[in-house]
């Protein structure tokens, strides 16, 4: 056992913890917002702002070497393609159902709920 | 084993890589190979729980019926009465209200994980043990406050994988599969969590450097990670 292991100050531990509140707290309160780009920004940039703290500090990825951080994070790059590809594939799925199958419903208004005792 | 966990400043990134991958010795230096392995998982995961998430967008973007609004499927009121005392004059609906407190239990847990690895570091075995234990309640907790939400879709909404009441029927089974893998995943840490805690605890990894901690925070966190993707691509969106 040479291994020095991840030992670090709890400071930036405590730092990233009220950093993952504050931002939740935002993504949160972004359900108040209209929808639009702006929200939709909010959500996607929150997201990745939290998960990147996790990543980098939570789980020691910014300490490690470069031979494991590639060998983690690269990977899961190819799934970008295949983001990409389903997003292309859906629009075109979406248009094709509209174009046979007539234009989208509107939404209803909702039923009052029926509770069950 | 010489001083090979600092990454060298010297020679280039790329450089440093491909020595590290074709020195025919350990690949990842100065890892153990638990932590090692635990990433693999990791990675694993990541590809199914994307493929979950992927498909789901995909199916959201195709259909023509409307999507139900999660802000108000999951909004929950904050009652006007307690036990005969009226503090308010009628209950006041919160969106998401419970997914936002599963949020935050979430990001409490995976806080007390990261201290528990930093007392494990410190062979502060009481430490780990006990921020350990807090984290499995935490994310039992979590799990409970999930099966709450469960029933209340399923009895009082009446949402079914096959087909609800507001919109779009297959909102209900991607629901229902991407919640109940994530929760299946934060049950099955709840048990890893209070065993690793107790084997600390007898003393079993004594004679290491309580890396163990650091491996089973790595699969806590990634649990918390997941969920960072599915609050705001399911919820929020």
């Amino acid at each position: 056992m040479a291994t020095e292991g991840q030992q670090h100050p709890i400071k930036i531990y405590l730092l990233v913890w009220a950093l993952l509140f504050v931002f939740s707290a935002i993504s949160y309160a972004s359900d108040y917002m209209d929808d639009g780009v702006i929200r939709t920004s909010v959500i996607l940039l929150f997201m990745i702002l939290k998960a990147a703290a996790i990543v980098a500090v939570f789980m020691h990825m910014q300490w490690e070497r470069y031979a494991l951080i590639f060998a983690i994070l690269l990977p899961p790059l190819a799934l970008m393609v295949l983001m990409t590809l389903m997003a292309i594939e859906a629009d075109y799925a979406w248009a094709t159902r509209v174009e046979y199958m007539g234009e989208p419903i509107a939404p209803e208004p909702k039923p009052p709920p029926t509770h069950r005792h | 084993m010489t001083d090979a966990t600092a990454p060298s400043t010297t020679e280039s990134i790329l450089t440093s890589t491909a020595r590290d991958w074709s020195s025919d010795v350990t690949t990842f230096k100065g890892v153990p190979w638990g932590k090692a392995m635990m990433w693999i998982f990791l990675v694993s995961d990541t590809f199914i729980f994307t493929c979950f998430l992927v498909s789901y967008m995909t199916v959201r973007m195709t259909v023509t019926d409307p999507w139900p609004n999660p802000s108000e499927v999951f909004a929950l009121a904050i009652p006007n009465e307690l036990f005969g005392w009226q503090f308010l004059e009628s209950p006041i609906p919160v969106p998401l209200l419970l997914i936002a407190i599963m949020t935050f239990v979430l990001i409490s847990s995976s806080g007390t994980m990261a201290m528990a690895v930093n007392m494990g570091y410190q062979r502060n075995k009481k430490g780990v043990v006990l921020l350990m234990s807090a984290t499995a309640l935490l994310g039992f907790t979590f799990v409970a406050m999930q099966g709450y939400e469960w029933s209340k879709l399923i009895f009082e909404e009446e949402v079914a994988p096959w087909n609800n009441p507001m919109g779009a029927a297959q909102f209900g089974s991607f629901f229902f599969m991407v919640t109940g893998f994530h929760g299946l995943h934060v049950s099955a840490g709840v048990i890893y969590l209070a065993i690793i805690a107790y084997r600390v605890g007898r003393g079993h990894y004594d004679k290491t450097n309580f890396e163990i901690v650091e491996i089973t925070g790595l699969y806590w966190h990634f649990v918390d990670l997941v969920w960072v993707f599915i609050f705001a691509l399911f919820y929020l969106w």
